[in-house]
């Protein structure tokens, strides 16, 4: 009997060492990542959902032409060569690029990545006759490249591309431009049934959103719509330094901050992003890391300057810039979590410039200002923010404009809170002051990515974007920033450029074109197994060197 | 019976017609671009009128909704704007996921429910009609989305029993029917069914109360039935309510709950409708509350059928 219990023993423990070992020697790194959206953003190459989107479905599946360096926590992140090795714009006509392409790139389903493809991916966003001209993905791609027109083949590696005008900024443009597979979709197309060639081009592309194929450094291997996107790691991918150090990346959409926060705690998944901030301490305690970075990201208030506006006294706007503590928003109400904001960009930025207003809290200086304006404790100036009660990068919008509306009280001013539903606030963003959904306010707070020229000043500060054409809300009418935003656009060495850029920026933050209040900072939180994260400072991320130790 | 049947089918075409006329107008009159979803806040507004245009928002709304009724009558809810996905397949799918969770749901709640209504039903004013009692006014009034956070933290994040989040360690897609699947369904199933309980029991107390203190129950004392006999008596009288309640809350439950669906990440039609609310998803949203609003109207045809079935004066009335 005794014999018999030693056997079973002996059986049972080669059994385990058995199933064991290989598991040990070959085990799977799997990267469990909480998201915030809702649901798995697209996966078709323009991804939905804004730059979360672009972080977990975008740049890891696909690449752009042009791409951002996100290997520094500490540099401002730039724009680097991608699919496309070096780029010029023509001597004589500055409306046309020539871009080369990078050899020997293949996408995911081995077909070869080629000037036919960027010329096909160009037109399926802006050509409307074309087989594989997609509504859906016009809205993302095209608005954040708005002066291109269309895309020529010259070889099989160079491609030109035509601006619609003289625009410097395209190639900082294309990094939301992703390259998807033309011989994947066409596979998809061949086989699509539908009544006409536009049906068969949306079943063609939801075929390909569900096996997508691009060229980046991440593969779809399995997709769930609305829970899970699995991905594993290109071992063709073109940059070697790049490939996944992971095997496998496991996306889970947890739009609600204390479910992500749970499945952190219990080992669900190994990394979240922004978790709930009242569990910030828990989550330290118990061995968790937590990143954050300063990204490009402004959380203002954007000012009416249509005629009768309070805010068209730069004295009034100066005195708004000085009053607020920011430090003490961060350090209390926001537990640490924003930058405090000098401007759209802070000293380091090569579009900061040299600013000779200085943005800080001096609530005398504020109050000056304010009594040379004619205001005063006696004779207050009403003005009235329209805001909303949450969205995305709106961080915590209703404590925060109350804050606000504490702090310029003391400099004399009376705000009144416009509270209204995020969506609402986002298309009346569109519609301007002028327009009767401002509903008599004198400034909006829509916080704005600032990645790009384009999306961080001209759209505000030029006086053509007012609306209906982009989001000048205010209708600032400023000639020295539409000389600016000609020149920088016209600029086309790097250098001058980025200068011509920084002369824009200081010229608004001397205007005090905005109250500029704080940058977010992309909170996270992971497993401490997880290792060579490294949070640039950008709304996206390089999962690439992450690794998972046992 | 058949007339009767047939009377009822007649009575929810109009029903349907109505719920799909509220389903349209109702999301066309909220505030928002249903756009959103498809069109950054910064896109121009030639951009967005081209939009419009190619998605068929430039159209009259009579117009846009006979096509979207001929559609639905087709079986084509047609496509969701934010994913390109037929609306159909996407609600379908967290439907199935929904009612895997209702009825495990349904039956945790309507069996103690039952049991603890009865019991305090029976038990009446004593102290074991007190706890039920208190149970099921605990049940009602707890907000069951706090109930869900309280028990991730302790069976989750404390104890590491069961699993936050979640439909199985692949996603629904990949359910089985075993332990490791189930343990996904344990806590949001609890969750859910806490209401139902709490209404159930106070609802079934009454009655019994109330049936216990006729006379018929006196009469079938007096003629020396036995108590369990007695108690079928009462089951029985009790049942064509308890079974319309039952029927609505699993009515409510097939509805799924935004915010039990959004706490545990559970894929039904809650958290459909939470997606599709956030993305001003029109055509998402339109079909999902469609197909919900069928559910009810069907149900509740099928609890009518039910009733008439046990309690005949119902048909003939």
């Amino acid at each position: 009997m005794r014999n018999k219990k030693i056997k079973a023993a002996a059986v049972m423990l080669a059994c385990a060492l058995a199933a064991g070992a290989p598991a040990a020697a070959g085990a799977e790194t799997v990267l469990r990542i909480g998201m915030t959206a809702a649901d798995i953003p697209r996966t078709l190459g323009q991804p939905d959902q804004g730059f979360e989107g672009n972080r977990f479905t975008g740049l890891t599946m696909y690449d752009a032409l042009t791409m951002w360096d996100l290997s520094s926590a500490d540099k401002a992140s730039v724009v680097i060569p991608g699919l496309a090795t070096e780029w010029k714009v023509d001597d004589a006509d500055k409306t046309k690029w020539t871009f080369k392409l990078r050899p020997g790139v293949t996408f995911h389903d081995g077909s070869p990545f080629n000037a036919d493809a960027v010329v096909w991916n160009v037109d399926k966003v802006l050509k409307q006759d074309a087989p594989q001209f997609d509504p859906s993905q016009v809205g993302v791609t095209a608005s954040r490249m708005p002066t291109l027109v269309s895309a020529r083949k010259i070889d099989d590696m160079t491609v030109e591309l035509l601006t619609r005008e003289p625009d410097s900024f395209l190639p900082i443009n294309l990094t939301n431009l992703f390259m998807a597979s033309p011989a994947k979709w066409q596979q998809f197309y061949g086989k699509a049934e539908g009544a006409d060639a536009k049906a068969r081009s949306q079943a063609a592309w939801a075929a390909f959103a569900k096996d997508a194929s691009g060229t980046g450094p991440w593969k779809m291997s399995s997709f769930t719509p609305r829970e899970r996107l699995e991905l594993v790691k290109n071992d063709n991918y073109w940059d070697k330094a790049r490939v996944p150090k992971v095997d496998k990346m496991v996306l889970l959409p947890m739009p609600e901050a204390n479910a992500r926060t749970a499945a952190l705690l219990s080992g669900q998944v190994n990394w979240i992003e922004a978790p709930a901030p009242d569990a910030l301490p828990e989550i330290k305690q118990r061995g968790f890391v937590l990143y954050s970075n300063e990204e490009p990201h402004v959380w203002p208030w954007q000012f009416s300057r249509v005629e009768g506006s309070p805010w068209n006294d730069i004295r009034v706007r100066k005195a708004a810039n000085l009053c607020v503590d920011r430090e003490g928003l961060r350090d209390g109400l926001l537990a640490g979590l924003m930058v405090p904001a000098t401007g759209t960009f802070e000293p380091g930025h090569p579009w900061r410039g040299n600013p000779t207003f200085q943005i800080k809290y001096d609530k005398p200086a504020a109050q000056k200002l304010m009594q040379e304006a004619g205001y005063g404790p006696n004779r207050k100036l009403t003005v009235k923010v329209q805001t909303s009660a949450s969205g995305s990068g709106q961080m915590l919008p209703l404590p925060m404009n109350e804050y606000l509306q504490q702090a310029l009280a003391e400099c004399y001013f009376d705000v009144q809170l416009d509270v209204i539903e995020w969506n609402t606030l986002f298309t009346n963003w569109r519609r301007g002051a002028k327009d009767p959904s401002a509903n008599g306010s004198n400034a909006t707070n829509v916080t704005y990515a600032a990645m790009d020229p384009f999306f961080a000043l001209v759209r505000f500060l030029q006086s053509g974007m007012a609306p209906p054409v982009s989001n000048n809300w205010g209708f600032i009418n400023n000639p020295k920033f539409d000389e600016l935003v000609k020149k920088a656009r016209q600029t086309f060495d790097p250098v001058a450029r980025d200068a011509a850029l920084a002369e824009l920026h200081a010229a608004s933050v001397d205007d005090a074109a905005f109250l500029y209040v704080a940058h977010d900072v992309a909170p996270r939180a992971m497993s401490p197994k997880i290792k060579g994260f490294v949070q640039a400072k950008s709304w996206f991320v390089d999962f690439s060197p992450v690794t998972i130790v046992p | 019976m058949f007339a009767y049947i047939a009377r009822r089918i007649v009575y929810v075409i109009p029903i349907v017609i109505c719920v799909a006329l509220v389903c349209f107008l109702l999301v066309h009159i909220t505030p928002g671009d249903p756009l959103v979803a498809v069109l950054p806040a910064d896109a121009s507004q030639e951009l967005a009128a081209q939009l419009r245009s190619a998605y068929g928002f430039d159209r009259p709304l009579p117009v846009q909704f006979g096509l979207w009724l001929w559609r639905a009558l087709h079986g084509d809810l047609g496509s969701s704007i934010a994913t390109g996905r037929p609306v159909l397949t996407e609600v379908m799918r967290a439907v199935g996921n929904t009612v895997m969770l209702a009825v495990a749901a349904a039956m945790i709640g309507f069996t103690f429910g039952l049991l603890f209504g009865l019991i305090a039903g029976y038990f009446r004013d004593t102290w074991v009609d007190k706890v039920a009692t208190s149970v099921a006014i605990a049940g009602v009034s707890l907000p069951h989305y706090w109930l869900g956070m309280v028990l991730v933290i302790i069976f989750s994040v404390q104890l590491n029993w069961l699993p936050a989040v979640g439909a199985g360690p692949g996603g629904s897609g990949a359910w089985a029917w075993d332990w490791e699947h189930l343990r996904y369904l344990v806590l949001p199933a609890i969750t859910t069914s806490v209401i139902p309980m709490g209404i159930i029991t106070r609802t079934v107390r009454a009655l019994t109360g109330d049936i216990l203190s006729q006379d018929f129950v006196e009469a079938l004392r007096a003629k020396g039935l036995r108590e369990t006999a007695v108690f079928r008596h009462v089951v029985k009288n009790a049942a064509p309510t308890a079974l319309a309640v039952m029927g609505l809350q699993l009515g409510y439950m097939l509805g799924g709950s935004i915010l039990i669906e959004t706490v545990f990440s559970w894929p039904g039609s809650g958290l459909l409708l939470n997606s599709a609310i956030f993305q001003r998803d029109l055509p998402l949203l339109q079909g999902t509350i469609l197909v919900l609003a069928l559910f009810f109207v069907l149900l509740n045809l099928l609890v009518d059928i039910a009733q008439a079935a046990i309690d005949p004066r119902i048909k003939r009335s």
